[in-house]
């Protein structure tokens, strides 16, 4: 059963979001959530995708759904009879999103509510933030802490990136932001085809949290609704866990770009600059 | 034979498309940023220099009026040599203005 913790000034309220569509917010709302629980943090997942829900297909739980959060918002349900316990991490809950109803059935200001709440019980809220700058992005942003941006290696999802990230600054709480990089693929970064994870932290020019592979076990994962742990990808969310909770985990496995060879050749040609003076004549 | 040094040093391929979307991105991003499309940040530097010109003769070729980007923040940063008046009569070889000052 939930017990009401006492709110503790650390637990936090995490936001995942990304400016275009199918870029990885679920699937890095899912995996992080799941991996935080096994670093036995308590920890809420929010569906704030309303009209289109996903997360609890994702992680397994959508036979279940009995309320789902704009039941809670329109005072059907309390919002402990709306949360869902996962199977096979009892420390992770989910809050679903209503399927039939679109963004408008709830404001921020609810939205803020329901996550003040679950602060207050959990150790960390995740919000899976629907794509676009519309309502759903407001709702989702408006409760968080901190940000998470997934992009992938691909030009217009970082440029939509740069966007959300530039929205996210004008927001009154400034919540800080951090990079996830999602998809991608080492092979073609090295035959000089695909953007660098540094490549795409330099262009952003905020702070990387994670990047994850390009990796079948995410799909295969998702068939089965159950987060897999031991895989590339599954090892990736486990580090982005655990810098969540402030541990210092280098970049090696999952990002080939960071290697001995890189550091190397960057010794050699003195790059590295950041500031990049575009229009000289 | 190159491509097996290349790969080992993990050298660029300076024709590949990672840096063709590097370079696009980060010239596109100017604009989104700044919201000034690159027309308008070339008549803005002409008016610039002309307005600068009215009062006192600038060295054209070697003027730099760049729109750089700062962490997340844009910079319009602006070199611009004077050309320094040569007084008819005397060459002095103090700087003009402590001559004026005295
Ligand atoms: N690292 C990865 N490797 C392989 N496939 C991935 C990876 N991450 C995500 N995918 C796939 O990409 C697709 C989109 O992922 P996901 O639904 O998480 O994106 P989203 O950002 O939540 O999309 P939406 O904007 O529609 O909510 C899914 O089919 C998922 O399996
Ligand atoms: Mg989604």
């Amino acid at each position: 059963m939930m017990q009401p913790m006492g709110r503790s000034a650390s637990n936090r309220v995490i936001t995942i979001t990304s400016g275009k569509g199918g870029v990885g917010k679920t699937t890095v709302t899912a995996n992080l959530s799941a991996a935080l629980a096994r670093l036995g943090r308590r920890v809420a997942c929010i569906d704030a995708d309303i009209g289109l829900r996903n997360l609890d297909l994702i992680l397994g739980v959508e036979n279940r759904i009995v309320n789902d959060i704009v039941d809670v918002v329109e005072g059907r349900c309390q919002l402990q009879q709306a949360l869902i316990r996962h199977k096979a991490y009892p420390e992770l809950y989910v809050l679903p999103a209503a399927q039939k109803r679109d963004k408008t059935a709830v404001s921020p200001a609810q939205m803020v509510r329901i996550a003040d709440d679950l602060r207050a019980q959990f150790d960390f809220v995740l919000i899976d933030s629907p794509a676009g700058i519309e309502r759903g992005f407001k709702n989702a942003v408006a409760p968080a802490d901190e940000v998470l941006i997934v992009t992938n290696p691909e030009v217009s999802a970082v440029r939509d990136a740069d966007r959300i990230i530039g929205m996210i600054e004008l927001l009154e709480k400034r919540p800080p932001s951090r990079l996830i990089i999602n998809r991608v693929k080492a092979e073609m970064v090295r035959r000089g085809e695909m953007l660098s994870a540094d490549d795409v932290t330099d262009i952003l020019s905020i702070q990387l949290i994670g990047v994850v592979p390009e990796d079948e076990t995410v799909l295969i994962a998702g068939n089965r609704g159950m987060p897999e742990a031991n895989s590339r990808s599954g090892q990736a969310f486990n580090e982005i866990a655990r810098r969540l909770l402030g541990e210092n985990v280098p970049y090696t496995h999952s990002n080939p770009s960071q290697g001995f060879f890189k550091r190397l050749t960057r010794l050699f040609s003195g790059s590295g600059a950041r500031q990049g003076s575009v229009f000289d004549e | 034979m190159s491509s097996f040094w290349e790969r080992l040093l993990g050298r660029r391929n300076q024709t590949g498309s990672r840096n063709v979307a590097k370079e696009r991105l980060q010239l596109v991003l100017v604009t989104d940023r700044s919201d000034l499309p690159p027309e308008t940040i070339q008549r803005m530097k002409d008016e610039i220099i002309a307005v600068i010109s009215k009062y006192v003769p600038i060295a054209h070729d070697k003027v730099e009026i760049n729109l750089e980007q700062r962490q997340r923040d844009n910079w319009l940063v602006a070199d611009i040599p004077l050309v320094r008046a040569i007084q008819s009569g005397s060459v002095s070889l103090t700087d003009s203005t402590t001559a004026d000052d005295a």
